[in-house]
């Protein structure tokens, strides 16, 4: 009887025996071997050079992560305390950019901050940048001022008025599309653990004297901790491996790990034992992350599944 | 006299324009056990989360030492509850969860100052263990809620509540969930810590046994209003109606008419009772509690009738007696096969006159007692909200 039950998993056995592990073993079979083919640990000892792309990746992936938990949260909290044809009509809403590819999201996003793009022309228009160009003539002429007067050398960054704002090809635009395209995994598993949250613990909170302040932070924040820990994971893993958003929105000025990966494999520089490595290293952090983090979290996890 | 703690005055609750209370007027005095007693619909819960401050009612007011608290969040009344299904902290261990009230600063009011005052931790750590000795769970500070039965945790509910020293524990409908024998244990041990204690339990519940076992005063309720209040022998001796008389215990209910303070008759025949104040020649209902039906030989008989059915239950036999086709029901100590004729004795005292009502005919009838009988017996038949009246079943 279980035996043959456990013929309806197969297909899905053979699908991930093809495409999880075989790939997986493939990855750590070429991060650890060179061109000529025999073992060597230089693909990880060559990696050094490349430690502050890791940092400014994790740093990116976790600034985006907070971002989405930040924005994230009070919508869920807010959607759960709605009616049920609000809930709908807001789940569709947050689900609707989904529908659309997700490379055409983040041209568009593209043509919004570019130089010449949507947000600087409406800028100019209302004036923003004029504006901008008067502040910081103001502040160089105080500069200017208090160093005559005081032997000072303060100077702003910016000498030359400006025709346009930087916001293509930054870290902030990086983080923007990343926030932008992964909010709805943080949305949507924090939302689904305060709508399922018992009403009666809320009201019990209530009668032992907890005002609505204390209610949140002692019942309802601690039990939509494993929503939160999801919502994370599924915001921080993309994000830290991504490379479509920071080719398109950060140019060549901000490399990450996905780039780098890439590169090693289609790129000129082409190194797939190095690019394997990286991938590995990355995972194995990504792992431990996770990991660290549900152990931290884990007492609340296992009560709510009761 | 007892001291009066809170008190409902024309309390109506309506819910979409049905009116879920019906000018409840009611009050509840220090010390005291009540029973809020119905079926489901009746207005019981509503009636307890309106006290408790989870609801306002739609017009009336809500005086708790004479002081209007209609508008008053849960948080800040002296009342806690005890949830139909605990409601306990799935995140917190035993002693967090009975300490969770203890853990919220209170406003407390010093040489017309007030400020917010945290408990000591060392006086919380006392009350909480105290409390857990009261409800017997001393040494499980530590567990897991998901680690304890459904017993447990309907005491850790209880002193979770009680812990915070309320005026009124509200209960609601708290012995639901559990097995029979559970039941009965902890309805002794409610009764225990409520004595124990001296605050008063106001209690919801459909259980009728519940209600008499464990009750100083039970206030019978249905369709949003009150149909009697009393303590549990007035309300099964004397009910008010035939709607009591059916929902409390098992109840024969015939139409009778009263000819004059004394004497009633039915079936065409006078009995004496004990019954006055009617007007002469009023059509009543007249109530025959099954246990009060004496069986004689048929020449001895002030009625006769014909054995249809039969039960055994133990302590008596339950059984189906057809009087010119209105089937009573009478518990006997002695065996009548089905098909013998038999002859009863009814006492003045076992005979009880209500006035007539809107329940007047629609219970007391045991023509049904078959299809009622597998219900109540059904072990695994729990009451559903908002469903039919609970437990016995309302008859066609």
């Amino acid at each position: 009887m279980k035996n043959k039950r456990s013929l309806f998993a197969l297909p899905y056995v053979v699908w991930m025996a093809f495409f999880v592990v075989i790939p997986i073993l493939l990855v750590l079979f070429y991060a650890f071997t060179s061109a000529a083919g025999g073992f060597t640990l230089d693909n990880f000892r060559n990696m050094g050079s490349y430690l502050v792309v890791f940092t400014h990746s994790f740093e990116l992936a976790i600034i985006a992560t907070l971002v989405c938990l930040i924005i994230g949260y009070p919508i869920s909290y807010w959607m759960a305390k709605e009616g049920p044809r609000f809930q709908r009509i807001a789940m569709v809403l947050i689900m609707l950019p989904m529908w659309m590819n997700f490379l055409l999201r983040t041209y568009a996003w593209m043509s919004i901050l570019e130089n010449t793009g949507l947000l600087n022309r409406l800028f100019a228009a209302v004036g923003i940048i004029d504006l901008g160009n008067l502040i910081n003539g103001g502040l160089n002429s105080l500069c200017a001022a208090l160093n005559g007067a005081f032997g000072l050398s303060l100077n702003t960054a910016r000498d030359t008025a400006m025709t346009y704002f930087q916001m293509i090809n930054t870290s902030g635009a990086v983080v923007l599309g990343m926030v932008y395209n992964y909010l709805p995994f943080m949305i949507l598993p924090i939302y689904s653990v305060i709508v399922k949250m018992d009403h009666s613990l809320l009201e019990a909170a209530r009668d032992l004297g907890a005002d609505s302040v204390t209610t949140f932070r002692r019942v309802i924040f601690p039990l939509s901790l494993p929503g939160i820990l999801s919502g994370v994971t599924m915001v921080f893993v993309p994000s830290v491996s991504t490379f479509a958003i920071s080719r398109l929105l950060g140019g060549s000025s901000e490399m990450l790990l996905g780039n780098l990966i890439e590169m090693q494999f289609t790129g000129t520089t082409y190194d797939p034992w190095l690019g394997s490595a990286i991938s590995l290293v990355m995972m194995v952090i990504v792992v431990v992350c996770m990991y660290v983090m549900n152990r931290f979290g884990e007492g609340e996890e296992q009560a709510v599944m009761l | 006299m007892a001291k009066e703690l809170i008190r409902l005055v024309d309390c109506c609750m309506a819910f979409d324009d049905e009116l879920v209370l019906d000018h409840i007027n009611l009050y509840f005095n220090d010390s005291e056990f009540l029973t809020l007693l119905g079926p489901s619909g009746c207005g019981k819960t509503t009636t307890l989360r309106i006290i408790g401050g989870f609801t306002t009612p739609t017009s009336g007011e809500v005086l708790f030492d004479g002081v209007r608290m209609n508008d008053i969040p849960p948080h800040l009344r002296q009342v806690n509850t005890v949830f139909q299904r605990y409601a306990l902290f799935p995140h917190l261990n035993v002693f967090e969860n009975v300490a969770f009230g203890l853990r919220i600063p209170r406003t407390v009011e010093e040489n017309g100052k007030k400020s917010k005052k945290k408990l000591p931790e060392k006086e919380i750590r006392q009350r909480v263990l105290e409390m857990l000795e009261i409800v017997s769970l001393k040494g499980f500070e530590n567990r897991r809620i998901s680690e304890l039965s459904g017993g447990q945790q309907q005491r850790v509910a209880i002193a979770r509540a009680l812990v915070n020293r309320p005026k009124v524990l509200l209960l609601d409908e708290p012995l639901a969930a559990l097995d029979l024998r559970l039941r009965k244990d902890m309805q002794s041990e409610l009764k225990r810590i409520q004595q124990q204690l001296g605050i008063t339990f106001i209690y919801v519940t459909h259980d009728q046994e519940e209600a008499l076992a464990m009750s100083d005063t039970i206030v019978v309720m249905d369709q949003g209003k009150i149909q009697q209040i009393g303590t549990p022998e007035d309300i099964y001796n004397e009910p008010k109606n035939a709607f009591v008389a059916d929902f409390i215990g098992e109840s024969n209910i015939l139409d009778g008419i009263m000819h004059q303070d004394y004497v009633v008759e039915f079936f065409n025949r006078k009995f004496k009772c004990l019954d006055k104040g009617f007007q002469p020649m009023e059509p009543v209902d007249v109530v025959i509690r099954p246990e009060d039906v004496d069986i004689v030989p048929v020449e001895k008989g002030q009625l006769r009738g014909t054995v249809t059915a039969v039960t055994f239950k133990g302590v008596h036999y339950d059984t189906i007696v057809d009087f010119k086709g209105f089937k009573w029901l009478i518990q006997t100590t002695d065996y009548h096969e089905v098909g013998k004729e038999i002859g009863i004795v009814l006492n003045p005292d076992d005979i009880h006159i209500m006035h007539k009502s809107q329940y007047s005919g629609m219970f007391g009838d045991y023509s049904s007692y078959s299809e009622e009988y597998d219900e109540i017996n059904d072990p695994t038949y729990i009451e559903e909200e908002d469903g039919n009246l609970g437990g016995r079943g309302d008859e066609e």
